[in-house]
C-alpha cells in the first residue's frame, strides 16, 4: 500500500518511466491503481530514433509488472516523510 | 522481538546501499523507502549497466536525483563496498 499511496501523491506530476524493454516515456502521471499500473498523458519517449513507433502516441496505460524504473525529480518526493511512512509500514506488515 | 529480513532492510533507511538488479544491472543510492515487495526509493542513485563486448566487459553508468525501482528487478540489497 506504501507505493501505491506514494504514486498517488505524484498524480499530475512529470516522470520518466523505463520499461523492462528499455522503452523509456516521459508523460504526466494520470492515474495509479494499486498493481502500480501507471497511466500517463502527453507522452513523449526519450529516445524517439529507437523507438519510432511511440512518435504519435499521447495517451498512454502502462501494466505495473512491465515497470523497470520511475525516475523522479527530488523535489516532488519529502524524504523524512518516505522514510517514517517504510517504517510504520513494516511494523505493519509483522504479524 | 522477531526479526524478519525486511526489519534489518530498515536500519538501512537513509543509508547507501548497493542494489543488485536483474538484466546484469546494479544501482547504489540512498534508501528513501521499500516494501515487503522489495519496491525500493533511491536518492542520489548511480545505476551501473554491465555488457559484454567482443568478449570484453564494459560498463555504463546513470545518475538520478530520485528513483523509484520495481521490486521484481531486484535480487539483493546489502551496504555498498568501500570503493575509491
Amino acid at each position: 500500500m506504501l507505493f501505491f499511496s506514494f504514486f498517488k501523491t505524484l498524480v499530475d506530476q512529470e516522470v520518466v518511466v523505463q520499461l523492462k524493454n528499455d522503452i523509456e516515456l516521459k508523460g504526466t502521471l494520470q492515474s495509479v491503481d494499486q498493481f502500480l499500473n501507471l497511466k500517463l498523458d502527453n507522452i513523449s519517449c526519450t529516445d524517439q530514433e529507437k523507438y519510432p513507433h511511440l512518435v504519435s502516441v499521447r495517451n498512454i496505460f502502462i501494466r505495473g509488472s512491465t515497470v523497470r524504473y520511475v525516475y523522479l525529480n527530488k523535489n516532488m518526493v519529502d524524504t523524512n516523510l518516505l522514510q517514517d511512512a517504510t517504517r510504520r509500514e513494516a511494523m505493519s506488515e509483522r504479524k | 522481538m522477531s526479526n524478519t529480513p525486511l526489519d534489518l532492510l530498515k536500519l538501512n533507511l537513509d543509508e547507501k546501499v548497493y542494489v543488485k538488479l536483474r538484466g546484469a544491472r546494479s544501482m547504489t543510492g540512498t534508501l528513501q523507502a521499500f516494501d515487503s515487495h522489495c519496491n525500493i526509493v533511491l536518492s542520489d542513485a548511480v545505476e551501473t549497466v554491465y555488457d559484454i563486448v567482443d568478449g570484453e566487459m564494459r560498463s555504463s553508468e546513470r545518475s538520478s536525483e530520485m528513483v523509484f525501482v520495481r521490486g521484481d528487478s531486484v535480487t539483493l540489497i546489502t551496504t555498498p563496498e568501500d570503493e575509491e
